[in-house]
């Protein structure tokens, strides 16, 4: 059989250190041992993948879950799915989830005593066109404080969840906002050692997906591991 | 052109939310072929605390050791009914269970095949990317000559493979332990 195509190694210092000691919940959860280096095979370059008819078209739009229109800003966050050749991600599911735009998640866990929305639940899925890309209106999440130090409060910040085409791929990491005045003080945002990789969370505002009177626009990539060239069948 | 990977970012407490909707702790749909099995477990951390807000992803091939995805190519059956895809979050007492089918062989990187094995991903708050590990199961004779479980030092092979459960025929425990002397292997992708 041929060898497998690998994927390329991740450039040094732009991916989080697992033990991060400002992100105190990393102290007791990271290992300590050295990860085992270990080649791609067949099981880590295939991967799950959804049917698009899982997601209902619905799903992309949170401001339209509920009887009544959620308190807040309005926004559209879009962008497009690619990998480090630049080639788009097609069909591949992207999933989002945030606080509503007082900061509270619609969790049971989240104790903060900002109001609940009864009209947002924070959480979509959108599935990628041929281009690689995807679209959700949403609100605009609200800062909140968590007790990780004294005065700790996170950056507005939007999770996302992207399968990819393999295993190999698969990608979770958080959307942040450009001026954001907490950026600097958040460990999560500053968990990583390359400046430009970290700031490359930041979306970027966007007049061309705003819509007029009707909501801002911000964009935002995600880039997932790049393949390798295919290797010469093995004589 | 070249791009660089987006810096991953924990999943942090709340992703629930946002992940549950495609929870899916049976991957036996109607018909599928092979030897069932439920996997049973629990992942603690660095103080032996369960972890209740984690959870796994497992990704496998089917009873014929096949992958339902276009890059396998191999001529071996492929099943309807089984995608090989599992989202399972951790409950209260940081247990997680799943039920599947024991994969059947896939090639691996020294032209022999693999010996059987499940892939897992772990998530949770204090993980700032997600950990990537694999279970094996117990008394398989292709362990032994397993390329990846010949990577690991003989004496951690143990925790990358199932357990017997005494009186529970079909049953197997295996934990994710994430500090300590018996810590799991976790695994880096790419030489």
């Amino acid at each position: 059989m041929n060898r497998i195509a690998g994927y390329r190694p991740l450039y040094p210092g732009t991916q989080p250190e697992l033990l991060h000691s400002p992100y105190v919940s990393s102290s007791k959860r990271a290992p300590t041992k050295p990860l085992v280096r270990m080649p791609f095979t067949l099981s880590e370059v295939t991967g799950p993948s959804i049917k698009p008819e899982q997601v209902q078209p619905k799903a992309s739009d949170l401001t339209r879950q509920h009887s009544g229109e959620p308190i807040g800003e309005r926004i559209i966050v879009s962008g497009r799915v690619l990998d480090e050749n630049a080639r788009p991600m097609a069909n591949t599911l992207v999933e989002i989830w945030q606080a509503n735009a007082a900061g509270r998640y619609h969790h049971n866990v989240d104790q903060h005593n900002a109001p609940l929305d009864p009209n947002f639940t924070g959480c979509g899925q959108a599935v990628t066109n041929e281009r690689g890309e995807y679209r959700f209106v949403t609100i605009r999440p609200g800062e909140y404080p968590w007790r990780n130090h004294y005065n700790a409060w996170r950056a507005a910040h939007i999770h996302f969840s992207v399968l990819g085409p393999s295993f190999a791929t698969r990608l979770i990491t958080q959307m942040y906002f450009p001026g954001d005045q907490l950026l600097p003080y958040d460990p999560i945002f500053n968990c990583t050692a390359d400046e430009k990789a970290r700031n490359r969370l930041i979306s970027v505002f966007d007049w061309e997906t705003t819509i007029p009177e009707q909501a801002l626009g911000y964009r935002f990539n995600l880039i997932l591991r790049g393949r390798e060239e295919t290797p010469m069948e093995e004589k | 052109m070249s791009l660089q990977a987006t810096t991953w970012q924990t999943v942090g407490p709340f992703f629930r939310i946002g992940c549950h909707w495609l929870n899916q702790d049976n991957l036996v749909g109607e018909g599928v072929s092979g030897e069932r099995v439920t996997i049973q477990g629990r992942v603690m951390d660095g103080d032996g605390a369960p972890v209740p807000d984690a959870m796994i992803e497992i990704w496998q091939a089917n009873a014929q050791g096949r992958y339902a995805h276009p890059e396998d190519t191999q001529s071996k059956l492929l099943e309807p009914g089984f995608t090989g895809y599992g989202r399972i979050p951790t409950d209260g007492d940081g247990v997680f269970r799943f039920t599947t089918i024991k994969p059947g062989p896939v090639p691996g990187p020294d032209r022999k095949d693999q010996a059987p094995h499940i892939l897992v991903s772990v998530f949770m708050r204090g993980l700032l990317t997600r950990l990537i590990t694999r279970i094996y199961f117990p008394d398989d004779p292709h362990n032994a000559t397993d390329y990846v479980l010949n990577l690991v030092e003989p004496e951690r092979r143990s925790t990358l493979i199932g357990k017997r459960v005494a009186g529970r025929p079909g049953m197997l425990e295996w934990n994710v332990v994430l500090q300590g002397p018996d810590e799991t292997v976790f695994f880096e992708l790419g030489l």
